[in-house]
């Protein structure tokens, strides 16, 4: 007798559950009506990942996501609230409700894609091989002689190793700044390394600005939403590839990255 | 324990390592080779005094001998193509070792110049030998005998410390071991292997030098 009480409770408690979850569902499928009624839009940026997101000198974020999260709220309309998250933290805060988009120089893979969407990419991040302006360097093949400088070990190391033609000079360094000071003190022609290092460099106006030749491995940054929002996915791919094309990206890239974007981005 | 041994990592890039060691043994005999050199000019003007020669050796030997050696390093590749003066990997490394060796060697060598006692010029000078002769009979070849084994021990010192240039991408022995490491992640192999292989230098380095030192400076068979 106990037992069946028992057992109708826990039935009971499921039979609610299961009533409330279409409910819940449908309050979400509007996404984007529910940003335009509330005029918020609330968006997890990076704090700690400069060129991308850090912190001002006034305690403001500040980067390049939050340049893009700051478009993307005029474009809509509405007032934007910043949420700094870290990078584990960044798609629970999404799933949970507690933000509309991750602007967090996110990248894609096919874990996240079972939990979150995926945006047009926003944003270039890759490894590739830099140099100075004016050297005609477009693929690997056009290394053939010329020296390199790497992290020993690095991603860029191992693709590089692999797809440079045999007589390029390989220089393996033992650190970022190691390599960086090679070619930068002339040491070496060309440098392979992320572009979030490169635009680090190009910040403080060497006397050689890195310039991107090509790419060695590439995953660019997307805007993550919540799963089953058409409305929202559409509204967001329009704005970024309005973005693209008015030089509004080119520009935030500019500011931040100090390089032209990718034309493939 | 889980670790599975495998000197596989080693067996398909020996000829890596091999010319690690080539150039390992290269940068050390040019090294001790002009040190000994730029040592014995700098041990002679200190002890003697020499005007000007002293007062330069001197300020060197302050410089080199007060500071690490992979600064010199940097400064020597990193720093000098500011100045417009750029040299590769393996020029840089040459030159610090030289540059390096000279300091120590001067202060090795001027200790055995100062062995011998002011007698013996004097006599060299009543058997009539020119200045010349004098320096070379009566006072290098004893003074370099006498300090030849801390001398070698230096220069052991310096091939050892020639590790040091694989971080200015010089291809020597350990830059070839860091490479097939970071490839193949065979840290235990490869490190005991290049670790042998120091030994193994060390020993023969010395060995020779001790010929060199019987058969050029003390004049006897080996």
């Amino acid at each position: 007798m106990k037992r069946n009480v028992l057992s109708w409770c826990a039935a009971l408690v499921f039979g609610l559950h299961l009533a409330a979850l279409p409910l819940s569902s449908e309050a979400s499928d509007n996404a984007l009506e529910k940003i335009g009624s509330s005029g918020v839009l609330k968006v997890a940026v990076p704090q700690d990942f400069p060129p991308f997101g850090s912190v001002g000198p006034d305690m403001k974020p500040l980067g390049y996501d939050i340049d893009m999260a700051a478009l993307i709220a005029q474009e809509l309309g509405v007032k934007l609230e910043l949420v700094p998250v870290t990078s584990t933290n960044r798609i629970p805060y999404l799933t949970t409700g507690k933000v509309d988009l991750v602007i967090s120089s996110l990248g894609k893979n096919p874990e996240r894609q079972k939990v979150i969407d995926f945006t047009e990419a926003y944003a270039p991040f890759y490894n590739g091989v830099f140099g100075p302006e004016g050297e005609a360097v477009s693929k690997p093949d056009d290394l053939t002689g010329k020296t390199v400088a790497v992290t020993r070990g690095s991603i860029e190391d191992l693709e590089l190793t692999k797809i440079a033609p045999e007589s390029a000079v390989i220089h393996r360094f033992e650190d970022n700044s190691s390599t960086i000071s090679a070619y930068l003190s002339g040491q070496v022609a060309f440098v392979a390394t992320g572009n979030v290092v490169a635009a680090s460099i190009n910040e403080q106006k060497p006397n050689k600005m890195l310039e991107s030749k090509f790419l060695i491995k590439n995953s660019p940054c997307y805007i993550g939403i919540n799963k089953e929002q058409p409305a929202l996915m559409t509204k967001l791919n329009e704005i970024i590839a309005s973005a693209k094309n008015s030089g509004a990206l080119e520009s935030i890239s500019q500011k931040w990255l100090h390089t032209k974007l990718p034309q493939d981005l | 324990m889980a670790y599975q041994f495998s000197f596989e990592a080693i067996a398909s890039n020996w000829e890596l390592l091999a010319r690690g060691v080539a150039l390992t043994v290269v940068l050390t005999a040019i090294g001790s080779f002009v040190g000994i050199i730029i040592g014995t000019v700098g041990a002679v003007s200190r002890a003697w005094t020499l005007p000007l020669l002293s007062q330069v050796f001197t300020v060197y030997i302050e410089c080199v001998r007060n500071t690490p050696f992979l600064v010199q390093l940097y400064f020597i590749f990193f720093g000098l193509p500011a100045l417009g003066v750029k040299l590769n990997g393996w020029e840089a490394s040459v030159l610090t070792m030289v540059i390096n060796l000279g300091a120590y060697s001067t202060e090795i060598i001027r200790a055995g110049v100062m062995s011998i006692p002011k007698g013996l010029l004097e006599a060299a000078e009543s058997l009539a030998m020119n200045r010349w002769q004098a320096l070379r009979y009566v006072v290098l070849r004893p003074a370099l005998k006498n300090v030849w084994p801390a001398l070698c021990s230096q220069i052991v010192i310096v091939m050892l410390g020639s590790s040091v240039c694989s971080q200015i991408a010089a291809q020597e022995l350990t830059y070839a071991a860091n490479l097939i490491q970071t490839q193949t992640f065979r840290a235990f192999e490869i490190y005991l292997t290049s670790t042998l292989l120091y030994l193994m230098l060390a020993v023969l380095v010395r060995k020779c030098l001790n010929q060199i030192g019987m058969r050029f400076i003390e004049r006897r068979k080996a």
